[in-house]
């Protein structure tokens, strides 16, 4: 009865309804990974007698008796299989979680001349089982091809080229560790009961029948709760988010929210207990749609004290609200040729990333002081802030909290957000014991959070030449349930979006309001996604009334050198145009048309579409990075920085900031990250803050090492400190040269140890730019839309990695095209998800995924770290308004809702006749 | 996933009683892929030997229930071009992966009865006959169409067991032509029609746009107008609203595809 697995036999029995994959995972092989438990994705991807099977699905006792091999077992004799070389040579990753089923799809595939050979198409069906949500998949092709793009920079020379991610030798022989990949002894599991209802009043919870299951160590209902409210949202000001949650409520608001917790010896007792718990709700009235929301005896979703509880407008569901302007619209309106107005609508969409929320949380002793620590092992973007957010709820100190973030599986927003860390603290303060949550994919889509569907009207008014005359917002976004990152998204979206342009009357009137339904959240863009859509839709119709080049209209009317940043109701002043690389991007995107694309089938009907966007390198109201680099015995370097890595690649700019300002090479500089005990403070991976504020921290910590290695030469070795020069493992001065390892020696036998710190507040700020542009081909009697040339244009300041950056370009191009064209998420009437698995929600797959091209801007940012400005989110927000700018040249109908999937480019052109 | 509620296996060899909560297990990709808390048994056909394919003496083909996909395709390569063509555009019909045809099998598509199963598509036009066995042993024949009542319905009772599906000898050397839609390259099928010609003899299968198998046969081919009227008169306005595409564009495409089928069988007017 046993399963032979990489050669060796495992022992010990499956259960009747387990899957390989538990089994393997069970069993430490942990490179086997959860991306949707459900066949879709393939992260599961293991061998069974030499044939790829997704293990989520295979039944484990069929593997006994059979040999399994996994990602781990695919090395012979110590060297790596050539896909996983291929794999690390292309850099074919980001965050790497999905690299194992590639690798283990490719090598079921392999021939000894590789894939290098295989058509186009083939590729992409023979991939159609592996998704992956962070690279665009450019780079797996590459990688699928042999094509070589890591390089191995020389000492000092490290930014602006292109070596690999540290973590690339780990994510390619499934040795890295993500969040859930910990071996804890003794660790009990959590699952959730989540409310049925859209809106009711939880009036008894029986937890009988449940803590008589067998293996249930603990019932957590809202009685166990502490009635702190709070927000999910974790930004650097608590004060940015309504305080409307509570950890376990006796309110639900919306279908999926959590009512109890159950804790168990194992996951199926746990899902055992929740079914036996016996909840009475009294059910409320619900409201699901924004506009009925803010109509007047509209159910409320929040009865709470706007001062304490941050609300705007709690009895209108209104949680933030902008009335503001500038200049005098109406009178813009009057003056101006021509005015076009329309309303734009953008869905629910999961960030999905590959890796699914998950906490693991134990208690240990500080190592210090010997006090009892309360440690938290998360899936999140912000280790720091879920720190103080523990703390504040439980009322400890922050010495004694610990938030780990291990290698992220993806985040995009969704893990800037404590969805598990605090009921998994509480479990493990009531318990004593380990305890884990790991959520379903379902639960991401029906438990997490969503991307703000918005609702904008805009009306734009030009002059004949183009010039603006006014510009006109109308916003309503819908945060769902809770209000977390419910102010921040609108202010955000109403804002880079319309300070873009030059205009002397602009307005905004924007609310966010409240619904019945899954909350929304954090997503790369940040509100500009949703706003932008609108605006550069409605400046492209605007041209064309004006029989403008829309592109001219673009110019006449884009921000300069020199010029403020505008935007109604915004009231930082620390923004500023740090460098300016946008008319290079708009070039790029005229370019582009004038060149030859792919010829397009007959009968089609072809369009080009551009549109530009604007965004700050760094929230606002200060985002906070704490780095320290540390000089060891055998003269390499430790850097410490607090921000966590997701496939963003920050720990491989980070390793090639700290070595070009230290003169040596990246491997001689081992990064730690990401763990409240290793740095004072960071604010966290979001808002593209990786490079230039933690960047930046870095960046200063190098510089004062430098110093203080020159120092420490010139006391310890009676040098001429000014004579004193720092090279590649030694200080050299004049004719003396002292090794690193020397140094290091010397100042331990001082009692010292070479350090040294650098900090950074984020501010003041700067912008970055992007521009899109495709041509597409429309087929007017199915809807079908192909893209024919996809090209984009990114003012990074210097890129520091024009590996990765063409990477985040890549991927942020594709993950907006699914928000285009196929990703979303539904409701029943009753506010419940009904769009639960992956295989209903249509995230791009290699397939639906075009190459882009990816051109870079040659300037360089005053503010940013050597330069460089952020490159993250951005990439995602001109492409929708890009691609529906180039439906409307084709097809002469203007689309208005996102997604455009085929059966709505088809009604849509039926309706108007085409 | 882990099936939890799942406390037993039982091998399908083996003789037993059928209970409340036990569910034929072939591939389980699907019975794996969603969570199935009504389970508490699986009684697993995968030890049954029965062979994949068997080309009955009558040149017929009689599928097993656990053949798989793959199985099915390599077995399809090995025939005439009129068939091997059909089988591999069913069979890559399928939204799941090559990996998932290693496992999943023809019978699971065919009780699983989603719209857009492909194998379901490819026996209902191939006018292919089912053998069902009942938990008291008797056996019955029912044709694919009969078979799938609905979306995610089907006519079995209670632990029936599907056998094997028998494709006529005859269908398999009639003329065929195939025509899916997707909203997504290598997506969910949202309209999949097969239309066959058998000396004059024309048929034609709606899957897909359908809640079931919709079946049109003419003793000749009709004109493209009579196709459409027969197509929309069968389906009565019961276009399948899913998120693989609104009723409208799938009626749309469905009577599209119907056309050019016509058209490649060389039986347009
Ligand atoms: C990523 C992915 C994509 C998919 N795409 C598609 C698709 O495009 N179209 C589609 O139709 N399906 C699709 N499926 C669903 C499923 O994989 C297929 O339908 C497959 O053919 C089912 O076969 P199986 O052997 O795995 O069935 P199982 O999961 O073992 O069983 C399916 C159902 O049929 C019953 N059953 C199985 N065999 C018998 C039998 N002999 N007699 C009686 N009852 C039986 C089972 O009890 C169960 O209810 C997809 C699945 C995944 C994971
Ligand atoms: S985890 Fe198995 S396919 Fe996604
Ligand atoms: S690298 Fe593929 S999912 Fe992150």
């Amino acid at each position: 009865m046993t399963v032979e697995v990489n050669g060796r036999s495992l022992d010990g029995p499956t259960r009747p309804g387990q899957c390989l994959r538990t089994y393997l995972r069970e069993r430490g092989l942990l490179g086997v990974r959860k991306g949707c438990d459900a066949g879709d994705c393939g992260a599961c991807t293991v061998h069974v007698d030499g044939v790829p099977v997704h293990s989520c699905v295979f039944p484990a006792f069929r593997a006994v008796g059979r040999r399994v091999t996994t990602i781990e077992g695919l090395a012979r004799d110590g060297h790596p299989h050539p896909v996983q070389r291929r794999f690390l040579d292309a850099q074919g990753f980001q965050c790497g979680f999905c690299t194992p089923g590639f690798v283990m799809t490719a090598a079921g595939l392999d021939t000894a001349a590789g894939l290098a050979g295989t058509p186009p198409e083939e590729l992409r069906r023979l991939f159609k089982g592996n998704l992956c949500r962070c690279t665009g998949y450019r780079a797996i092709e590459d990688a699928l091809r042999g094509v070589r793009h890591v390089e191995h920079p020389q000492a000092g020379t490290a930014v602006g080229r292109s070596p690999g991610a540290p973590a690339g030798p780990g994510i390619v022989t499934g040795t890295a560790r993500y969040t859930l990949d910990l071996d804890v002894p003794g660790l009990l599991h959590m699952k959730l009961l989540r409310s049925p209802h859209a809106h009711a009043r939880v009036l008894a919870i029986d937890t009988h029948e449940a803590l008589r299951v067998p293996g249930v160590r603990l019932v957590l209902t809202h009685k166990d709760a502490p009635p702190r409210l709070y927000s999910s949202a974790l930004h650097e000001s608590v004060d940015d988010d309504p305080a409307d949650t509570r950890l376990l409520d006796d309110v639900v608001r919306h279908v999926g929210q959590r009512v109890a917790a159950v804790v168990a010896d194992t996951v199926s007792a746990a899902e055992e207990g929740c079914r036996r718990l016996a909840v009475t709700y009294e059910v409320l009235p619900a409201v699901t749609d924004p506009e009925a929301a803010t109509a007047p005896g509209a159910p409320v979703v929040h009865d709470k004290d706007p001062v304490t509880s941050r609300i705007a407008r709690p009895r209108d569901n209104v949680v933030a609200e902008l009335h503001a302007g500038v200049g005098d619209v109406d009178a813009g309106l009057r003056s101006a040729d021509a005015v076009y107005e329309n309303t734009f609508h953008t869905r629910r969409v999961q960030h999905a990333s590959l890796e699914t929320h998950g906490a693991i949380g134990w208690l240990d002793a500080d190592p210090a002081t010997g006090a009892e620590r309360l440690v938290i092992r998360s899936s999140t973007q912000a280790p720091f802030l879920t720190r103080r957010a523990l703390c504040a709820l439980f009322d400890l100190p922050p010495d004694r909290v610990r938030v780990v973030t291990a290698l992220l599986g993806g985040g995009f927003g969704g893990k800037q957000e404590m969805l598990v860390e605090d009921v998994v603290a509480l479990a493990v303060l009531r318990s004593r014991a380990p305890v884990s949550l790991e959520f379903t994919r379902a639960e991401q889509f029906t438990a997490a959070t969503t991307r703000h569907p918005f609702t904008v009207t805009v009306t734009a008014g030009a002059r004949h030449d183009g010039t603006l005359t006014a510009l006109k917002l109308h916003v309503v976004a819908d945060t769902g349930a809770y209000g977390n990152h419910g102010p921040g998204v609108l202010l955000h979206g109403c804002g880079e979006s319309v300070a873009l342009y030059r205009c002397p009357n602009k307005r905004t009137d924007a609310r966010s309001v409240y619904t019945h339904t899954v909350p929304s959240g954090a997503f790369r863009g940040y509100g500009l996604g949703q706003v932008t859509f609108a605006v550069e839709s409605a400046l492209d119709e605007l041209a064309r009334r004006l029989r403008l080049d829309p592109l001219t209209l673009r110019e006449r009317n884009l921000i300069r050198p020199g010029d403020d940043l505008v935007a109604p109701g915004d009231t930082e002043h620390d923004l500023h145009l740090g460098g300016y690389g946008l008319d290079q991007c708009l070039r790029v995107v005229r370019a582009a048309g004038s060149s030859p694309a792919e010829p397009a089938p007959p009968g089609w009907l072809v369009g080009d579409g551009a549109a530009v966007a604007m965004i700050a390198t760094i929230p606002p109201r200060g985002h906070l990075a704490d780095a320290a680099l540390t000089l060891l015995p055998d003269g390499t370097f430790a850097l410490a920085v607090g921000t966590a890595e997701f496939g963003n690649g920050t720990t491989t700019v980070h390793r090639q900031i700290a070595a070009t300002a230290l003169g040596t090479t990246v491997d001689r500089v081992t990064v730690h990250q990401s763990d409240t005990a290793l740095v004072g403070h960071d604010t966290g991976a979001f808002g593209s803050t990786g490079t230039v504020v933690a960047g930046a921290a870095v960046l200063r910590a190098a510089r004062a090492l430098v110093d203080t290695l020159l120092d420490a030469a010139a006391t310890f070795h009676a040098l001429d400190r000014a004579r004193c020069r720092l090279t590649d493992g030694a200080v050299v001065c004049a004719g003396d040269r002292v090794p690193l390892e020397g140094l290091h020696a010397a100042a331990l036998a001082a009692g010292t140890s070479l350090t040294a710190t650098g900090h950074s507040r984020g501010t003041p700020r700067s912008v970055s730019f992007n521009a899109h542009w495709f041509r597409v081909a429309v087929n007017p009697d199915t809807g079908e839309i192909r893209i024919l040339r996809s090209v984009h244009a990114a003012d990074a300041g210097t890129v520091v990695n024009p590996l990765q950056c063409r990477g985040q370009v890549e991927g942020g191009v594709a993950q907006a095209l699914g928000a285009t064209r196929s990703e979303e998420i539904r409701l029943d009437p009753t506010g419940a998800v009904t769009t639960t698995a992956l295989r209903g929600y249509r995230i791009p797959t290699f397939a639906d995924t075009p190459r882009t091209e990816v051109h870079f801007a040659v300037t360089t940012d005053d503010l940013g770290p050597f330069g460089a400005k952020s490159m993250s989110e951005s990439p995602f927000v001109p492409v929708a308004p890009a691609f529906a700018n180039a439906v409307r040249d084709a097809t002469g109908v203007r689309f208005t809702t996102l997604p455009l999937t085929p059966d709505r480019v088809w009604s849509g052109l039926r309706d108007q006749g085409r | 996933m882990d099936l939890n509620t799942v406390t037993e296996v039982r091998d399908a060899r083996q003789r037993g009683e059928w209970r409340p909560g036990d569910a034929w297990l072939a591939g389980g990709t699907y019975l794996f892929s969603e969570p199935q808390p009504h389970l508490r048994r699986l009684v697993d056909l995968a030890r049954m030997d029965w062979p994949p394919v068997a080309i009955l003496a009558d040149g017929s083909w009689e599928i097993a229930a656990t053949c798989t996909i793959a199985e099915l395709s390599a077995f399809a390569a090995t025939t005439g071009p009129a068939t091997s063509g059909l089988v591999e555009r069913c069979c890559r019909a399928f939204l799941a992966s090559v990996k998932i045809w290693n496992t999943a099998t023809v019978g699971g598509n065919l009780c699983l009865a989603l719209p857009a199963g492909p194998m379901i598509s490819l026996t209902a036009a191939l006018g292919a006959v089912c053998r069902l066995i009942a938990t008291d042993g008797t056996r019955r024949a029912l044709p694919v169409t009969d078979l799938i009542t609905g979306p995610a319905r089907t006519a079995l009772t209670e632990g029936e067991l599907l056998r094997s599906v028998t494709i006529p000898a005859r269908a398999l050397s009639a003329r065929t032509a195939f025509r899916r839609a997707s909203q997504h390259q290598h997506g969910r099928s949202s309209a999949l029609l097969v239309g066959t010609l058998d000396g004059r003899r024309f048929s034609l299968t709606v899957t897909a746009s359908t809640p079931r198998p919709v079946v049109l046969e003419f003793a000749a081919p009709p004109t493209a107008e009579a196709l459409s009227t027969a197509i929309d008169g069968a389906v009565g306005g019961n276009w399948l609203d899913d998120v693989h595409g609104i009723p409208a564009w799938r009626r749309h495409l469905t009577l599209r595809l119907a056309d050019e089928v016509l058209a490649e069988l060389g039986a347009a007017p």
